[in-house]
Parts: C-alpha cells; sequence; structure tokens
C-alpha cells in the first residue's frame, strides 16, 4: 500500500492533521468552543470554493476566509461569540456563498463534494509540504502559549485575575483554530472536522483529568482514526472520510458507555 | 508598623445612572485581615473589580505594594464557570496558575509548589477527583489552594462564603487564617455575614450607598449595619 506516492502523501498529511487537530481539539472542549470550530468549517467551505472560483488551490482560499473571520470574531465578546443562533446564521450565510461562489466558477458537483467531505487520497507533495509547514506553525505558536492558553481555556476568571492577556490569546486561538480547521478539511472535509477537531478530545476527558493526559488520548484516538481510516478506503475503495467518522463515533461513544458504567 | 499593600485613595467610580463609589478611602497593611461589609448594591464587587484592574475609576486612585512590579492577587469568587462536566482534577486544575516555567509540562520546582498547597489546604486524599464532581466546600477549598500557590501579596475572598453551609465555611476561613497568621498573607474579605466577618477578621469596612466607616472590628456596631440598611 505504502509503495503508492498517494498513500504516502496520504500517510504523512494525515498523521500531522491528526496531531494538531487532537491537541486544538482539548482546547476547543475547554473553551466550550465546539459550535465555533464547526461555523469555521462552513467559513472554510466557502472560502475553499471562493479559491475554485479565483483559480487558487482551495486549501489557500479556506486559510484567507478562516483566518480573517477568526480575527473578527475574535473582536466580539467571548459572550457573543458563543451565541449559537448567531453563529446558525453566519454559517447559513457562508454555507450559501459557498454554493454561490461554484456556481459563479461553473464548477460541478465533484468540487463541492471533495470540498464538503474531503479528498484525502488525491492530495500532492506540494499540498502535503504546505500541510505539514501549517501544522508546524500551529505546534510552535501552541508551545509558545501553552500556558497562558491552557489557563485561559480551563479557568477564564483565574487567567484574568493572574493577568494574562485573555483577549490576546482568544484571537491566538481562533487563528490556530482556523489553521487546524482549514488542514484538517483537506482530510475529513468541511462538513466533517467536529470527527477530528471535537470528537476525541470529547473522548479523552472521559479516561483522564489532565490537559496533556487529554492531549495524549486524544492525538492517540485521531491518530487511530486516520490511520485505520486510510487502510480500510484503500482496501475497500470506500470513502476514508466515512471509515474516519465510524471510528471516532465508536470511541466516542464506547467512552461515554464507559463512564456510564464507572459511575454506575 | 507594618507595610502598607493597598492603598485606596479618593475612590470615586460612577456608571451612567447612578454613582457607586464615592470619595473611598481605605489603607490594607502587610497581613491584614479587611473585611467589606454592606448590603448589595453599595459597590463591594466594583471596588474589587477596581483593584483587579478591570475597572478605571473616574476619580482617585489605587496604590498598590510593591510599586515596582504588577501585585500578586489571588482572588476566590462565589462562582465560577465549573459544570459537572468539568474535565481536569483539583490537582490539576490548582496548578493551571503556575508559571514559573514557560514548558508544556510542570518543573520540579512546580510540582513541589503544588504538592505543598495541595498539602496545606488538607486536599490531599481528592486531589485527584475531578472538580466538577467535587462538592461545593472542596471546590471553594480548590480555588483557594489556586489563589494561594504564588503566595499572593493580596487575597481577595468575595463572597467565596457565600453558598456554603456553616461547618463548610468555617472550615475554609479557618485555613485562610492560618496563612492570614502564618504566611502574612493579606486579606480582603468581601461578605454579608456579620457573624464570620467578626470571628475572623481585625478590622472592617462598612460600606453604605456614598458613605463608609471602617475601624478595628472589635468596634462594629450592628447599629450602624442596621442604619445601612435603613438608608
Amino acid at each position: 500500500m505504502l509503495s503508492f506516492a498517494f498513500m504516502r502523501h496520504a500517510y504523512i498529511a494525515g498523521t500531522m492533521i491528526a496531531v494538531i487537530s487532537g491537541i486544538i481539539g482539548v482546547y476547543v472542549i475547554g473553551r466550550n468552543m465546539s459550535f465555533l470550530s464547526h461555523m469555521l468549517s462552513e467559513i472554510g467551505f466557502s472560502g475553499a470554493s471562493f479559491g475554485i472560483f479565483m483559480s487558487w488551490p482551495p486549501l489557500n482560499g479556506m486559510l484567507l476566509f478562516t483566518i480573517v473571520s477568526s480575527v473578527l470574531i475574535g473582536q466580539m465578546s467571548s459572550k457573543s461569540s458563543r451565541r449559537e443562533a448567531s453563529i446558525s446564521a453566519i454559517s447559513s450565510l457562508f454555507l450559501g456563498s459557498g454554493i454561490l461562489f461554484l456556481s459563479l466558477a461553473n464548477k460541478n458537483a465533484s468540487d463541492a463534494t471533495s470540498i464538503l467531505f474531503g479528498s484525502m487520497i488525491g492530495i500532492s507533495q506540494s499540498e502535503v509540504d504546505q500541510i505539514l509547514w501549517l501544522s508546524i506553525a500551529v505546534l510552535v505558536i501552541i508551545f509558545i502559549v501553552y500556558r497562558d492558553l491552557r489557563f485561559d481555556s480551563f479557568d477564564h476568571v483565574g487567567a484574568q485575575v493572574k493577568g494574562v492577556n485573555t483577549q490576546a490569546i482568544s484571537i491566538i486561538f481562533l487563528v490556530i483554530l482556523a489553521l487546524s480547521v482549514s488542514v484538517a478539511a483537506q482530510i475529513v472535509g468541511s462538513l466533517l472536522i467536529f470527527v477530528l477537531l471535537t470528537l476525541p478530545a470529547s473522548s479523552a476527558k472521559h479516561f483522564t483529568r489532565t490537559v496533556s493526559g487529554m492531549m495524549v488520548f486524544s492525538i492517540g484516538a485521531a491518530l487511530l482514526g486516520v490511520w485505520l481510516g486510510l487502510y480500510l478506503g484503500y482496501v475497500t475503495n470506500w470513502p476514508v472520510s466515512f471509515f474516519i467518522a465510524m471510528i471516532e463515533c465508536v470511541i466516542y461513544f464506547g467512552a461515554l458507555t464507559w463512564n456510564r458504567i464507572k459511575n454506575g | 508598623m507594618s507595610e502598607p499593600v493597598l492603598n485606596i485613595k479618593n475612590l470615586t467610580v460612577s456608571f451612567p445612572d447612578h454613582l457607586v463609589l464615592n470619595d473611598l478611602s481605605a489603607q490594607l497593611n502587610q497581613g491584614d485581615f479587611l473585611s467589606v461589609v454592606g448590603q448589595n448594591g453599595v459597590g463591594k464587587t466594583t471596588l474589587v473589580r477596581v483593584i483587579l484592574h478591570e475597572l478605571t475609576p473616574q476619580h482617585g486612585k489605587i496604590e498598590y505594594r510593591p510599586v515596582f512590579k504588577r501585585m500578586k492577587i489571588g482572588y476566590v469568587p462565589q462562582f465560577r464557570n465549573i459544570d459537572e462536566e468539568y474535565p481536569l482534577s483539583i490537582r490539576d486544575f490548582i496548578g493551571l496558575n503556575l508559571h514559573d516555567s514557560h514548558m508544556p509540562w510542570l518543573s520540579k520546582k512546580e510540582r513541589q509548589k503544588l504538592d505543598k498547597i495541595i498539602e496545606q489546604t488538607n486536599l490531599e486524599s481528592i486531589q485527584n477527583t475531578p472538580l466538577g464532581e467535587a462538592s461545593g466546600g472542596e471546590k471553594q477549598k480548590a480555588y483557594l489552594a489556586q489563589a494561594l500557590i504564588n503566595n499572593p501579596d493580596l487575597l481577595i475572598l468575595d463572597e467565596s462564603t457565600a453558598s456554603l453551609d456553616n461547618v463548610r465555611k468555617f472550615e475554609l476561613l479557618d485555613l485562610v487564617k492560618e496563612f492570614n497568621e502564618q504566611q502574612g498573607v493579606t486579606v480582603l474579605f468581601i461578605t454579608h455575614d456579620i457573624e464570620l466577618a467578626q470571628k475572623y477578621a481585625h478590622d472592617y469596612l462598612l460600606m453604605r450607598h456614598g458613605s463608609y466607616l471602617s475601624g478595628p472590628i472589635s468596634e462594629f456596631k450592628e447599629s450602624d449595619l442596621e442604619e445601612a440598611e435603613h438608608a
């Protein structure tokens, strides 16, 4: 299987995506921002469609839209950025815009499908390189702000009193979330971002009680899903994102069941 | 004489529709235990927000000691955004406030600090319990431990005991008293509970709408409070 270049590309890109999704997912859970990551994925769809319309690589359009919108969201108060009604409205607007850009670009349904559900098997060497550099950028930023981001994500009140610049941390987090959403969309597509960005971390919180423990579990669960999903996609010729979604859901519902049994 | 830790000078804060703090002055010295009492709406929380740099006064100022660096403040509120799904253990929650190193993992020195504060606040046996599953009293102890882990210059208890039963209130304040007496931590205790203030504080600041009374807690007169309530 690994003698094929496309599978090697898929495994390298998938591994990086699983690692950053596993880490960012823990902060998404800590900051209670699952819904917001969903909105960013829909903004990403619109950005990718815009990229196609402009004859750019879809990832570049996605990065442009998600980063600009994350900075704008960061200017809103944390309370209003979590307001579900406004998030739903903005999501709808961007989904609609995405369809418009695809239509203006005269692209067919297969382009929309590959943005919405991912196209892991078709990743080129240059796309692998881009994913690799973006992932390294995300990891470096997280390393630099690790303590403040951890404090603000899991105890906003404490972080404010400590003097952490929570507004700056919020914007930095949204930018790295935007980068992660754009990168992860390459494998699972923008509609299934949830699968890698929130399910592994949501499962992790039932098994471990520390931020670092949650990250290790979450990365492990994401890697298992991506690696096994790619293998099953290769042998069955079914969509990889289907298998990844199935595996992550099994882990998640397994974690819920385990939690229920443990608590009697 | 003890060093001043906080010098509140002629503080005035008003919101568009009303005046909250009117020319308030007070001083806290190293090792003081000051109880701030008064009915709702007299500006107790506003005072805390000014001290925490969350609000800027229209007039007056607060001088902090030491002046050459940002003052270390520990803050224990009545409520925090911790629901029963909160994933971190009590130990990990307390450790969030450690910033001696920039590495993602805790240094040896930080682990020692964490062990020490957990022992001092009697949380050893439940340190691995998820904070979300802890009782109200255990949560407040965890908040207190997190606030104290960096040896703050000032500890603010903002109605921290309001949602606890009597046993847990005394347990928490006994701990605070220990830190105050043995380690010289300066305490600002915002409360409605006069009995607690009289039992633990050295001094009081009675806030009324636009006027203030202060002095040693032994000289506190219930009639002043009643007068304030009927004002």
